[in-house]
């Protein structure tokens, strides 16, 4: 059996007045079912993108919309390839998706409980009444108490983590396959992280669904992952097993990244302490694009760029100090 | 497991805070609450009942002509004084009233449900259906709105339309004049509701465009129509009150108060016999000004957003 998502040497260039901006750089990576799939990397280096670009949120609107090339394959079928319609029964039900603020991703003017509802009647066929049913069961489901009163108010009346409750009511009401979080747990504090991340994980483990989790935060990961990819400057530099990519991380990015993360168990906003910035997406020429930041740099690193190779079992990094014929040479 | 039955119950807790009413409940508490609002609202409640009910009231509904009774200054009998004709001025002002406050709400409900619809077309779909409705709009617009009626007035004229459809032309009329600007309002709330996130979250559940139309974007304009839609009708009661007292727009003997006014439009009216022209001439004061307080009150309350 083929995994539920394959995406394939992605790319999502952006047209801009000073230039190109490879936001997303010939990406690939693959969710299994029932996996969790977590993309980690500095604001900006293209995570939302990515997310984005398997929902069809990207260059959909031809005209102004950025090059999109590649293949994202998901349950055998190229998302890249389907028209209109066929995006359109895939997304809701077959692939969910939850936004970094509830607040602005649920409509202001509608009462919760429709908002509920709409997919279920969209994807379920489900009768007004029935939908309604079926809506309050789901707020009772994660966990929000007087489900019928919910129902009939609207977002401004809720806090965040409610209604990021409502988010993933909303994203696990059609079962789908994929689960796609965009920073989940960004927006609010911490006590209310860990019961959205809980309930995740509780969700993810009745329903065989599978999650692609994006987060800057290495704790989440630590929490959530069974696969890490992280990204930097629109690339992959290096993926693994979550185990493996904690205990035995192999490129100096993400060395940095764990080096700088903070006691387990405690998570925290600015976590990177790694010297320098990410470089200008429009400046970016041949070249390791982590080699101003990284204290192994070589000669080589300035002028090529390493490709993504696999390394150990299962483990991919891209990065000259793997490359035996530098190291050799 | 222990961290789930916690979580349920820190979720109880977090579950009982207050869940108040519908929006609309609250935003009509907080109308409630602004007195100037609420006395635009009393004024246009009390033309509205003056000008429909109050003629049943009134013993000279009869239009009939009495030389006797001619250009009478008020009295108790006539307390507004008579015509030049011997009407009763203040039956006149009333009957007046219901004609512009009629054509003032029709023109008003079809400029506001084209306009909506174009513009909400346009701005959703955009493409070759806004260039094509958006050029027309500004084609429309580039005409000053009252140059425009005076032309299609006069052309009312030249084609001598009967008086009793003149009204329903002139619905029409300030409609055509009225829709573009609307249209353009519509549209620019659309083209920027459409980029929020919700839209895209609505996009992400796989809603079919009609659903993202008419369930999520159609209530987020509701406040804006409404707005729009009270303070159009002051619009529209100002130009047709206009177009009448320049002789292009209803025509006696349908009485309008524009064109009351414009039969007291000369020297010796205008100075000796206020009667004639004061009670027309404030009724539309007080009307638009009423209508626009009122359209502003209603701006300030169904904005949804949370305020802080
Ligand atoms: N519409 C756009 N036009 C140009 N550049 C864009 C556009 N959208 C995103 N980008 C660029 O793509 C890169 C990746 O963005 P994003 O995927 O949102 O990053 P993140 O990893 O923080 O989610 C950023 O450098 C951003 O500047
Ligand atoms: S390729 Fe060179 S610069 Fe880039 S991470 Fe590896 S050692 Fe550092
Ligand atoms: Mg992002």
């Amino acid at each position: 059996m083929s995994d539920l998502l394959e995406i394939d040497r992605l790319k999502v260039y952006f047209d801009t007045r000073e230039g190109t901006v490879k936001a997303v750089d010939d990406v690939s990576l693959r969710v299994r079912r029932g996996e969790t799939v977590c993309i980690v990397g500095e604001s900006g280096c293209g995570k939302s993108i990515t997310a984005m670009s398997i929902m069809g949120l990207v260059g959909s609107n031809a005209a102004a919309g950025p090059f999109v090339d590649g293949q994202i394959r998901f349950d055998g079928r190229n998302l890249l390839r389907l028209d209109r319609n066929e995006l359109r029964t895939i997304r809701g039900r077959e692939i969910a998706m939850i936004f970094q603020e509830p607040m602005t991703s649920l409509n202001p003017v509608l009462p919760i409980g429709e908002q509920i509802m709409e997919p279920l009647i969209e994807h379920l066929k489900l009768s007004r009444k029935a939908a309604r049913a079926r809506a309050i069961e789901l707020i009772r489901k994660v966990g929000i108490s007087r489900p019928e009163q919910i129902a009939k108010s609207y977002p401004h009346e809720l806090s965040g983590g409610m209604l990021q409750r409502i988010m993933i009511a909303i994203a696990i009401s059609c079962n789908p396959k994929l689960l796609i979080a965009d920073e989940p747990t960004t927006a609010l504090d911490v006590t209310i992280q860990a019961q959205i991340l809980d309930m995740m994980r509780q969700f993810k483990a009745d329903s065989n669904m599978s999650i692609l989790l994006i987060t800057h935060d290495l704790g989440v990961v630590a929490e959530m992952a069974d696969y890490v990819v992280v990204m930097y400057s629109g690339k992959v530099v290096e993926e693994g097993e979550v185990v493996e990519l904690f205990t035995n991380p192999k490129h100096p990015y993400t060395r940095g990244l764990l080096k700088s993360k903070p006691v387990i168990n405690q998570r925290q906003d600015e976590l990177y302490s790694i010297p320098g910035q990410v470089p200008n997406p429009l400046e970016l020429r041949p070249s390791c694009y982590f080699h101003e930041r990284c204290e192994r740099c070589m000669d080589v690193c300035r002028t090529r760029e390493p490709r993504l190779r696999e390394v150990g079992d299962n483990g991919k990094v891209a990065c000259w100090l793997y490359e035996e014929a530098v190291v050799h040479a | 497991m222990s961290t789930i039955g916690s979580e349920i119950t820190k979720a109880g807790t977090a579950g009982t805070a207050p869940v108040r009413s519908s929006m609309w409940r609250q935003a009509a508490r907080r109308l409630l609450k602004n007195r100037l609002a609420m006395l635009g609202l009393a004024v246009v409640v009390f033309m509205f009942a003056f000008c429909f009910i109050g003629p049943l009231f009134s013993p000279y509904t009869d239009n009939k002509i009495h030389l006797a009774q001619m250009n009478k200054p008020p009295s108790p009998q006539h307390w507004l004084g008579t015509d030049a004709l011997g009407r009763d001025v203040l039956t006149r002002v009333m009957q007046a009233g219901r004609i512009s406050l009629t054509v003032g709400l029709a023109s008003m409900v079809l400029s506001v449900f084209i306009g909506s619809l174009l513009g909400a077309i346009a701005g959703y779909f955009r493409g070759i259906c806004d260039q094509i409705i958006m050029r027309l709009a500004d084609l429309l617009l580039t005409i000053p709105g009252l140059p425009l009626l005076f032309i299609l007035g006069a052309l009312l004229s030249d084609w001598k339309v009967p008086t009793e459809y003149r009204m329903y032309i002139v619905m029409l009329m300030l409609s055509l004049v009225n829709w573009p600007g609307l249209a353009r309002m519509v549209r620019g709330e659309v083209l920027s509701l459409r980029e929020r996130e919700f839209m895209q979250a609505a996009t992400v559940l796989g809603l079919r465009n009609r659903r993202k139309l008419f369930n999520h974007l159609l209530p987020n304009l509701v406040p804006l129509i409404i707005v729009i839609a009270s303070l159009n009708v002051g619009g529209a009661i100002l130009s047709e009150s206009v177009l009448s007292f320049f002789g292009l727009g209803v025509m006696p003997p349908t009485p309008t108060w524009g064109n009351m006014i414009d039969s007291a439009n000369n020297m010796i009216d205008f100075q000796k016999r206020p009667w004639l022209w004061i009670p027309p001439g404030f009724s539309i004061f007080a009307t638009v000004i009423a209508i626009n307080i009122f359209g502003d009150g209603l701006r300030d309350v169904l904005d949804p957003r949370p305020r802080k």
